[in-house]
């Protein structure tokens, strides 16, 4: 399938349609943020303390007073931007390991995936926590905390692919005409690895921005004034009883870009890897 | 199953449970300050640090402290908590308890739910029910756990309070310990009054818990279904002329239950890590909350308990999902 028919095909996915659409969209919130937010986000107003949804403050206010509207939308660029860098980060080294593994086999294969067991025994909020635990709270550590948790995943999933591309015909001809290990691997086994890591990493944007908002609420991720999302949460959590509003707005953001990224992810698995097709 | 499985299996467990605790030993080390310090607080004298360090081991050289570190979680010691002064086994082993309840109970009502609403939309393909309930999984994987528990306290603990708001038991209410799960053993000792507590107790924490599972297991068993019940033997059942939900429930689910069997098994794992952030929610005495705690007050040993206990299950569950699996599928045994 050429590029073109793979776009065309994705465009008819009602499913990655609406993903794209909703990814898009916050995006270009991201984009324009400052633009569009009506107060500083930062920026305490005690006065307006707690004060629920309004015409003056659409989302209502937080404890300081600040316009949870505004911090939504600052928060945007901090989540995309959270998913981003969380994904390349287990990405790169996930895709290499993976592709030594697959293709070398032996005793390569046997240590690095023996090593991703390990990180794949423990539970993956679980890891995420100690690693910001070692490397202290902060919105930096939190995206290579969740980025290292995944690494695994995305090893397994090349080596797979790699395992079957490496005993496909033109791969071993390239191999007999003297072509290099780098050449093949980077050449020819990589391309022809990448639609499933594609569908892997759109959906891993997503699980990046929930795990990242889950050390947001438990305190160890982004820190205040950071208008991040996660964090938002947490503070929104002591003011439940009285203020639900201020817990509802964030982490219905939260939902609404994760959403985008798992439709998006899932009309992308219709249309680049058949075999897996959701039904 | 063969013997040579088996063991295979049980050697790669040893070694997993062998790599985690080598890290686990590593990422310690690897936090920054002094043990000792931390232990005794920054009042404690020169002569003082230097009695525990070697006391601790921490005088020694890495591989004699990894000697020390690895001899005594063998033997079920991971020492003291820097909190409590308590050993950290008791700790982990009562709120062990309190996890496995909720975890249970959060997988009882995902697979219920989950499968129902599989069946239900694979028999009625592209009906409102069925994008109903799949948009709803969509939405279930889609959602923030934390932020769900949140909504959920507060529609129906603050806004309708018709069910508690956190704990296990209300205060005041005392049921014999037998099995360490409060809804068991209040039904064991005859007291219905505490079971009802306790079961108003587990509803919220255990339904948002089983949000994520439910969806992936209602999703995974629409798609198990389509393809068996598109199957000849379905078609032949149908054409005996048996009662609909004959075919439906003994030809076609007992044939696509293979694949829910292992996401089941799988979610588990899920539903460990999904706890952390429930517990935490709800105030709910388990391990998960307890690792939060413990690491908000720098109680590392405390933490390197609850990590170990966790992979372990994490580890043994992932054993017993793919045994039973060669269990039920004669040819992965065959691959393997």
């Amino acid at each position: 399938m050429s590029r073109i028919d793979a776009f065309k095909d994705l465009l008819r996915n009602k499913s990655a349609t609406l993903g794209m659409v909703i990814i898009l969209l916050i995006a270009a919130v991201a984009a324009v943020g400052p633009g569009l937010a009506p107060y500083d986000p930062i920026m305490p107003a005690p006065l307006d303390r707690l004060q629920g949804p309004s015409t003056s403050h659409l989302f209502g206010t937080d404890s300081l007073g600040r316009d949870i509207f505004s911090r939504v939308i600052y928060g945007c660029r901090i989540s995309l931007m959270i998913g981003l860098i969380s994904v390349s980060i287990s990405l790169v080294p996930g895709t290499l390991l993976g592709l030594l593994a697959g293709y070398f086999g032996k005793w390569p294969d046997s240590v690095i995936m023996r090593l991703m067991d390990v990180l794949l025994a423990f539970p993956a909020i679980l890891l995420a926590i100690f690693i910001t635990a070692i490397l202290g709270p902060s919105l930096t550590n939190t995206m290579i905390a969740v980025g290292v948790v995944y690494i695994p995943h995305y090893a397994r999933i090349v080596r797979s692919s790699v395992l079957s591309l490496r005993e496909q015909l033109f791969i071993q001809a390239i191999g007999h005409l003297g072509g290099s290990h780098t050449r093949i691997l980077l050449g020819h086994v990589l391309p022809n690895a990448l639609p499933p890591i594609i569908v892997y990493a759109t959906l891993g944007m997503g699980t990046a921005v929930l795990q990242a908002a889950a050390l947001g609420f438990l305190g160890l991720g982004a820190q205040p004034p950071q208008p991040e999302w996660g964090a938002m949460l947490s503070e929104g959590r002591q003011y439940i009883q009285i203020a639900p509003h201020v817990a509802a707005f964030p982490g219905a953001a939260i939902l609404l870009l994760v959403l985008g990224f798992n439709l998006f992810g899932d009309g992308l698995r219709d249309v680049l890897d058949p075999s897996l097709r959701s039904r | 199953m063969p013997l040579g499985y088996l063991s295979r299996r049980l050697f790669h467990l040893a070694l997993i449970l062998f790599g985690v605790s080598v890290l686990v030993f590593l990422m310690l080390r690897m936090i920054p300050g002094d043990p000792a310090q931390l232990l005794m607080g920054e009042y404690a004298t020169p002569e003082e640090l230097a009695r525990l360090r070697a006391q601790l081991g921490l005088d020694q050289s890495y591989p004699a402290q990894f000697w020390i570190y690895l001899k005594n979680i063998l033997q079920g010691d991971f020492g003291k908590s820097l909190r409590t002064g308590a050993p950290i086994v008791d700790e982990i082993g009562v709120r062990l308890l309190a996890t496995l309840e909720l975890t249970l109970a959060a997988m009882l009502i995902a697979t219920f739910f989950g499968v129902a609403a599989g069946v239900v939309s694979s028999v009625k393909q592209y009906s409102v029910f069925d994008y109903g309930a799949m948009f709803f999984a969509l939405i279930g994987v889609s959602m923030p756990i934390f932020w769900l528990g949140l909504m959920l306290i507060y529609f129906f603990a603050v806004k309708f309070p018709v069910l508690p708001m956190m704990g296990r038991i209300s205060m005041g209410l005392e049921v014999p310990s037998v099995t360490g799960l409060v809804v068991i053993d209040a039904l064991l000792a005859g007291e219905f009054g505490g079971f009802g507590n306790a079961l108003t107790h587990l509803i919220l924490p255990s339904f948002t818990l089983a949000t994520i599972p439910m969806a992936i297991i209602a999703r995974i068993t629409r798609s198990s279904m389509l393809e068996v019940l598109n199957k000849d033997y379905v078609r032949t059942a149908r054409a005996k002329g048996m009662h609909e939900a004959v075919v439906i429930l003994r030809h076609a689910l007992r044939n696509a239950f293979l694949p829910v069997v292992t996401v089941i098994g799988l979610n588990l794992g899920l539903l460990l890590g999904g706890a952390v952030l429930t517990e935490t929610i709800f105030s709910w005495p388990g391990l998960g909350r307890y690792v939060v705690d413990s690491l908000m007050g720098r109680d590392y040993a405390a933490v390197q308990g609850c990590i170990l206990v966790f992979a372990g299950l994490m580890a043994v569950i992932n054993l017993a999902v793919d045994l039973i699996y060669a269990l039920l599928d004669p040819r992965i045994r065959v691959h393997e």
